[in-house]
């Protein structure tokens, strides 16, 4: 993270003390810096090849089932997979607007709930003192350690029993709503977001807070007007990654969600377009692909440095 | 309790007495929540484990209820003994664990690896590769295991129309590279693992995996190479030590304190890796890709066998905590740092 901080302060510091070393201090020659580059070339090919690949996919034109061959930028190459996707991209209609809406709903609410609700508790087990604080923290990471595909089973028949009869609407069923897809994903969320957010709190200095304590603040006072405001980063952080969970969810929604296609989702469309049996043109398949990944992978290159240093706590911490 | 006591600061505790409830006014939202959605569910499947709970006992207006079968279904899952085709339980475990170690191991030898070579004194470019190699963590897992089934595929896939380029320049025709890298049945390399042999789709996959993983493994062993200071090289350089002999005793003892919470992490991470099993090879050939994490969603989903998924999942929560309590020894991750 600090990596471009901190080269130039070793490039200030080395020389200095490097004198008399058979190194040179400009830099590796021409000879061992061509190497270098090569090197990372090929590692780069490797790395942006399949996205290239995508992209390159995206623009055949319609009718133009699978791609003819490897080329950059195909014969007769047209942006109408796009139009066609945006319209209606599997056989299920529904635009993808819609989809974009429900997948939107699911991980907006999702997110916000669990690091909303989270934040409370990961100050409790961060900074108080209390009586079965380790057995708590300890139920907290036994459920981290369950993937959520293990409790598929149990909330599916759960939500499943919950049924209401609404007058002219018919029956409401729990399970096949996006509520009941969103109150499972939480499920998973939410000791996410403790854990992940007491993580971060750990690492701030508590400094502040026993100035504050001389002070005379309370525990509250503490919590509201200098932890949270200093948490703002690790909230965002969580926030995001729960986000991106629930933007791409597929357990919940492919099992739930059978037989309700409005409630359809940005995943469960690129699933039918990929699974076994689907025939879709490649083209209208990596358009989709490409619209569903752009939005996590802005935000992701806006808030990297805060990202990548959330990652890595969540990393060490859980 | 004793511990924890003991351990208060002087300031925190004459504040904790005047303040003894707040803690948990702070987790009852959080436990409320958790309690509805998260430990009654399962509680209840540990009781549905015992059950042969199917479709036919969801419909409410039949009013069906389930029989109570004791272990039954622990039985037939640990035995094999699943009314489900190419369901093995030692070989599924087996592959998983091999699945995870495998894909781990090069993430961590290539995180390594790249990182060093990003930090090489007077690279051109640095930031650009460092920007341009984070690229596949940002892509969510779901369109990757989707893209790249289509890059494997046997016809139109990148793969091999690129290995069919490669081929011609050695006067290979076109169509010697017509490999159905995900659904192969014979073996490729029979001879590496000879008592456990794995499908081409493995290796499809974790050529996928690979793609995948590395970057994130490269961010943190920048992050600790960074750590690493200077003078120590200089030291070493002063003593005639060679290349080599830095990077083992140095670069590698630095590097492995903040490596090996972050492998364990992967390994775990890996373990249950969903996407790849679900979306590329489809468990297949004949389930022998499949993992834990696939298995059971399909007991849920296409099977429709609730009492047996519960069972597995409880079974899964037993191999999990396993592997936890065997990580937890180096990670001490329940430990807060000032405690």
């Amino acid at each position: 993270m600090s990596a471009a901080a901190r080269e130039p302060i070793y490039d200030t510091i080395r020389p200095a003390s490097r004198i008399g070393l058979r190194s040179t201090r400009g830099g590796p020659g021409l000879l061992r810096q061509a190497a270098l580059q090569a090197l990372c070339i090929a590692v780069l090919l490797s790395v942006v090849f399949p996205i290239i690949w995508v992209i390159s996919l995206s623009l055949d034109p319609l009718n133009r089932s699978r791609p003819e061959g490897l080329t950059l930028i195909p014969e007769g190459a047209t942006f109408e997979s796009y139009g066609q996707v945006i319209r209606q991209p599997t056989n299920n209609p529904i635009t993808f607007v819609e989809l974009l809406a429900n997948s939107l709903k699911i991980a907006l609410a999702t997110s916000l709930v669990s690091v909303l609700i989270g934040v409370f508790a990961a100050y409790a087990f961060s900074r108080l003192r209390f009586r079965a604080r380790e057995v708590l923290m300890l139920v907290i990471l036994g459920v981290l350690m369950l993937p959520a595909v293990a409790t598929l089973t149990p909330l599916f028949v759960l939500l499943n029993s919950i049924r209401l009869d609404l007058p002219g609407l018919g029956e409401f069923n729990l399970r096949t709503s996006l509520l009941g897809v969103g109150l499972a994903v939480v499920s998973g969320l939410l000791p996410f977001a403790i854990w992940n957010l007491k993580g971060y709190l750990d690492t701030i200095p508590r400094d502040l807070e026993e100035a504050a304590a001389v002070d005379g603040a309370d525990v509250h006072q503490t919590f509201l007007r200098i932890i949270l405001p200093l948490s703002m980063p690790a909230l965002a952080v969580t926030g995001f990654l729960g986000f991106i969970a629930g933007w791409t969810e597929f357990y919940f929604t492919s099992t739930f969600l059978s037989g309700t296609p409005q409630n359809h989702t940005l995943a469960l469309a690129l699933y039918a377009m990929q699974g076994q049996f689907a025939s879709t043109p490649w083209s209208l398949f990596s358009a989709f692909a490409i619209l569903f990944a752009i939005p996590p992978a802005i935000v992701y290159f806006i808030a990297q440095r805060w990202i990548t240093s959330g990652l890595a706590i969540g990393a060490v911490k859980g | 309790m004793a511990v924890a006591s003991a351990s208060l600061t002087p300031a925190a505790a004459p504040r904790r007495r005047r303040t003894s409830r707040a803690p948990y006014l702070y987790l009852v939202p959080a436990f409320v929540v958790m309690g509805v959605i998260t430990l009654y569910p399962l509680a209840f499947q540990v009781w549905m484990s015992f059950t042969n709970m199917e479709l036919i006992h969801l419909n409410l207006r039949l009013g069906v209820q389930p029989d109570f079968i004791g272990i039954q279904n622990y039985v037939d899952i640990l035995t094999s003994q699943l009314s489900i085709p190419n369901f093995h339980f030692a070989r599924l475990i087996v592959y998983n664990i091999w699945w995870a170690v495998s894909n781990v191991a090069i993430h961590l030898v290539l995180g390594v690896a790249i990182a060093v070579l990003l930090n090489a004194k007077g690279l051109w470019f640095r930031r650009f590769y460092r920007a341009m190699y984070i690229l596949p963590v940002i892509i969510p897992p779901i369109i990757v295991a989707t893209v790249w089934k289509n890059m494997f595929d046997k016809d139109d896939g990148a793969i091999n129309l690129i290995l069919a380029l490669g081929g011609g320049f050695i006067g290979l025709p076109a169509d010697a590279f017509q490999i159905d890298w995900l659904r192969q049945v014979a073996d490729p390399v029979p001879w590496f693992l000879p008592f456990f042999s794995l499908p081409l789709a493995y290796y499809a996959m974790l050529i996928t995996n690979t793609w995948l993983g590395w970057p994130l493994n490269s961010v943190v062993a920048t992050g600790a190479l960074q750590s690493i200071p200077h003078e120590l090289y200089e030291a070493a350089e002063m003593d005639g030590a060679s290349g080599w002999q830095k990077f083992r005793g140095i670069t590698l003892a630095y590097l492995q304190p903040a490596m090996i919470p972050y492998a364990i992490y992967g390994f775990v991470v890996t373990f249950n890796l969903f996407h790849l099993a679900f979306f590329m090879s489809q468990g297949g050939p004949f389930g022998r890709t499949e993992l834990l994490v696939t298995q059971a969603y399909h007991l849920a989903n296409d099977q429709k066998l609730y009492g047996v998924g519960a069972a597995f999942a409880v079974i899964m929560f037993f191999i999990l905590l396993a592997i936890t309590l065997v990580t937890n020894r180096l990670t001490k991750a329940t430990q807060t740092y000032s405690l």
